[in-house]
């Protein structure tokens, strides 16, 4: 496929397609949505991280309460007991066992919000308590409690490539460390929430908040027991998801189905913020430990890694956030002999799902100081190093692909070390204050890879209506990243249309065929092919009207400033479409797209793992306080090379926001939980950014652009996650002395650690 | 008990319990659905209101702690003319992802502007402060604020 640019437009075409309704106050998030005669639920839950239940003590009491319609528990499931994620071990409520505090057991509808609230707090559960396991390592240990999995093990990947030992041999340098990261959580402003509606023939409608409506119509499908013509799902405007939103809303969903098939009414199932904590699913905390190996010149001969995630009580994403922790572990650079392994673990805590950069975050952190860890070791300037291993078109990445002619990668590093100015950063701090610099490099396979290559697909519809107008009707989501803008861009840029022309309508799943889900950077490279199919479909009508006026063949068309243009003349878009319609020519088409040749070999770990990779480069500037401990980032400055830019703006808010939420990462959100509870389960105990906490982030677009993308394009949303919280920590180090290997890295751990007199050595590993 | 207020310049009367919070009065009792609850505890500022004129998180306030006095939302914002600069600059300046936040951010801004019509980035950071946005990293919203104070200096000396 051609790669061409989008044309130039005015500056106020620049605005989002969903600007207006959101700054005028009327965009209608879920619980702005008014239904007559609803009802509203509540969740029961385990006060327990671990255990059998008994009985339901005062159900009876509970159904009488003032206001309550409902009461469910779990043998009233009229399907399958199951919301399905990557396995099948998620009951929609608990039946036997709880395994982790909060977890959903029964469920409860009444007039009001407040009444179905009393009635939920006032249940009683009656359940003997187990002893949990709240901790990954403790998980693996051989007399651990049984949680979940295969012997607590929710998954397991590795990765076998050259010789290992033979690697290790050829190195004259090894440095090896173990980097911990915490549980991070996403901070959507608006908490879960779906209505849902038992609507004609006996089907039944949710609307809500979420990324993946095809997940929740399967989910509804297997709790209800009913046909997929009888499931209808529509996303609600869904404010933020960060992955937060990917598999959680298939089980408020499935709870608010229940009550609806129940009660034959319209549900209205809401999380408040503390509920919200406690039982949506969480970043996964993380152990890894690393090995490099290199020559004196600072080649990169082997690396042998271990990454094991706590996945609570429950399996959901986990093997897939795993995977996608391997599949990058060993960092963006050509390494010929590795070893690698990645667990995720089964503990008696909430259970870790998807969160920004899925389970890549995590190893960047890890591997992004280790390499800078190792340049002090071989006296060698981290970039220097940095540039004697990078990926670059022809490499190979860890598990052999070679990577194509879309690679920005050098471009990113060098762009943004000009930007920040790097070279020129020593100082000479005389006072408590330090200053310091550091980097990172990333590399991002984008979309779902081989491991997730089954809804490696999307849908699209494109309608033209009698005026020129276009319907498109689309199987991704618009979650705040800027998907309906991209969407709208590349049916009108495809179209030669203006961009007030294209509405893009809110994803239904009876609308379009399962387009997989909205993460994982894939809307515009997947989602976006999906759109740009249908609208060449119908444009190829357009192109016969146009050129049975002009007199030509179909192909002697162009399209260039809103015309259709031949040797023999030109047609305004809009006059096109009436000729269009006149010779009753097909006006609307469905879109598809299919992600090809990816693969995996579970055996060596080896294969095409993505189809394309983003590539990016973070160096930011700190100011430590050595009196007290405090961080505050200065500058950040993040490249990004994504093929090519759909629409810059969204692009640039992606690369901000994603940098802001590795801040929080690195030096803020610290979620505690004690015995497997979480202790802080709010805004103010768990700390978000805020304005006087940030920098203003420095985005830089790089294009290298990749065939196969919609002009060009590749993927954002994940990747400005991943790279920050290294370069923090490495310039903490540039500014302290000392290197710091767990995030959060709180004022506390500072201080602790530049009261010490040397830099101790971590202790060794068994 | 009966609760009159000044909504956006008209008067209203509800019949509610005392201690309701403001949201839930704004959004259940009167259709005021700009206002959002992201928290319910004085944490996020996706509730902001002007309550005689000073921003307030309205989950905060009862319902009864707002009786004869003068209550403003977006809504009165927007339709007053107040807000189009605002509401252009964050248009412009892509300052709007998800949008759950945005009217919080844009009833906060007019507070600052309003005050002080030519304010330093510093002073817009101090001013937003209560408004949490997981989306933007904040860089955009400073932007549009700044934007939106040049406005108003060629265009609109109300604010």
């Amino acid at each position: 496929m051609p790669v061409a640019t989008p044309k130039k437009v005015k500056k106020d075409s620049n605005i989002r397609v969903d600007a207006q309704r959101k700054v005028s106050g009327k965009a209608k998030f879920i619980e702005d949505v008014e239904y007559k005669n609803i009802l509203h639920g509540a969740t029961i839950r385990s006060p327990v991280t671990h255990g059998r239940i008994r009985g339901f003590k005062n159900r009876d009491e509970i159904k009488n309460m003032p206001g309550v319609k409902a009461v469910i528990t779990a043998d009233e499931i009229p399907g399958d007991n199951i919301v399905p994620f990557v396995k099948e071990d998620y009951p929609c409520l608990a039946e036997k066992e709880v395994k982790f505090y909060g977890q959903a057991v029964a469920l409860v509808a009444a007039e009001t919000p407040e009444e179905a609230k009393a009635a939920a707090e006032t249940a009683e559960l009656i359940i003997d308590e187990y002893p949990g396991i709240y901790d990954s390592i403790e998980s693996m240990t051989p007399d651990a409690v049984y949680v979940g999995g295969d012997d607590n093990v929710h998954s397991y990947f590795k990765i076998r490539k050259g010789n290992i030992d033979e690697g290790f041999k050829g190195a004259d340098v090894i440095v090896e460390r173990v980097y911990n990261s915490g549980h991070q959580v996403h901070c959507y402003l608006e908490n879960q929430g779906m209505i849902a509606e038992p609507i004609q023939n006996g089907a039944i409608s949710v609307k809500g908040s979420m990324q993946c409506p095809f997940y929740v119509h399967n989910a509804l499908v297997k709790v209800l027991g009913f046909k997929y013509s009888k499931v209808r799902v529509v996303q609600a405007d869904t404010g933020g998801g960060f992955g937060g939103k990917e598999d959680m809303p298939s089980i408020v969903a499935a709870h608010a189905a229940l009550l609806a098939n129940k009660t034959g009414m319209p549900v209205s199932l809401i999380y408040d913020r503390e509920e919200d904590f406690h039982t949506m699913s969480k970043r996964h905390p993380s152990r890894t430990r690393i090995k490099y190996g290199a020559t004196t010149e600072g080649k990169l001969v082997a690396c042998e890694a271990e990454y094991i995630v706590n996945g609570g009580a429950f399996c959901t994403l986990s093997p897939i956030v795993a995977w996608r922790g391997i599949i990058h572990i060993t960092g963006p650079y050509e390494i010929e002999n590795i070893k690698a392994d990645s667990y995720a673990m089964a503990t008696n805590t909430v259970p870790c799902g998807a969160f920004r950069g899925f389970g890549q975050p995590q190893v960047n952190f890890a591997n992004e100081i280790l390499i800078d860890e190792l340049a002090e070791k071989l006296n060698m300037d981290p970039v220097e190093l940095r540039k004697k291993n990078l990926l670059k078109p022809g490499s190979k990445t860890a598990t052999n692909q070679v990577v194509g002619s879309s690679c920005g990668m050098a471009e990113t590093l060098d762009k943004t070390l000009d930007k920040i100015k790097f070279k020129e950063h020593k100082g000479n701090d005389k006072g408590p204050v330090k200053k310091g610099m550091g980097i990172s490099t990333v590399f991002y396979g984008v979309g779902l890879g081989a491991e997730g290559k089954y809804f490696a697909k999307a849908g699209a519809q494109v309608h033209i209506k009698e005026d020129g107008t276009v319907f498109v009707a689309i199987g991704n989501v618009e979650m705040g990243q800027g998907a309906e803008t991209v969407f709208n861009r590349i049916c009108a840029d495809t179209l030669g249309c203006s961009y007030d022309m294209v509405e893009i309508l809110e994803p239904d799943t009876t609308r379009v065929p399962d387009s997989g889900p909205t993460v994982a950077s894939r809307a515009t490279l997947v989602g976006g092919n999906a759109v740009k199919d249908a609208a060449l479909k119908v444009r190829d009508s357009l192109f016969k009207a146009a050129a049975q006026k002009m007199g030509v063949k179909p192909f002697d068309i162009k399209i260039k400033d809103g015309k259709y243009i031949s040797d023999e003349g030109e047609i305004d878009y809009v006059d096109v479409v009436d000729l269009a319609y006149l010779s009753r020519e097909r006006v609307a088409a469905q879109g598809w797209y299919k992600v090809e040749n990816v693969s995996f070999d579970e055996k060596t770990g080896l294969g095409d793992a993505y189809p394309v990779y983003s590539y990016s480069t973070n160096a930011c500037e700190v100011e430590v306080d050595t009196e007290t401990g405090v961080v505050k980032v200065n500058r950040l400055v993040a490249a990004h090379d994504v093929g090519k830019t759909i629409h810059p703006p969204s692009a640039e808010g992606q690369i901000q926001g994603g940098a802001a939420q590795a801040i929080g990462y690195a030096l803020y959100e610290n979620l505690v939980l004690e015995e497997g509870k979480i202790v802080n389960p709010s805004l103010s105990g768990y700390t978000i950014p805020t304005t006087m906490d940030l920098c203003d982030v420095e985005p830089i677009l790089v294009e290298s652009a990749y065939d196969e993308g919609p002009f060009g394009a590749k993927g954002l949303g994940e990747p400005p996650m991943v790279g920050p919280a290294a370069a923090i920590l490495n310039a903490i180090h540039d500014a302290t002395g000392i290197w710091f290997r767990k995030i959060p890295c709180l004022p506390e751990d500072i201080v602790k650690e530049l009261n010490k007199d040397i830099n101790k050595e971590p202790k060794e590993l068994k | 008990m009966n609760i009159s207020f000044i909504l956006n310049g008209n008067k209203v009367k509800v019949e509610v319990s005392p201690e309701k919070p403001l949201l839930r009065v704004l959004r259940e009792d009167l259709d005021v659905m700009s206002v959002k609850e992201g928290c319910g505890r004085g944490e996020c500022g996706t509730c902001t209101v002007l309550l005689d004129e000073v921003p307030v998180t309205s989950c905060m306030v009862a319902a009864g702690q707002v009786r004869g006095r003068e209550i403003t939302t977006l809504e009165g914002l927007e339709s007053s003319g107040a807000i189009s600069d605002l509401q252009q600059a964050f248009k412009e300046a892509g300052a709007v992802q998800c949008g759950f936040c945005t009217p919080g951010f844009i009833i906060s801004a007019y507070a600052l502007l309003k005050e002080n019509p030519d304010p330093s980035r510093d002073e817009i950071r101090v001013a937003v402060s209560g408004n949490i946005c997981r989306c933007t990293g904040y860089t955009k919203i400073i932007d549009a604020i700044e934007l939106a104070a040049k406005y108003n200096k060629g265009l609109n000396n109300e604010i």
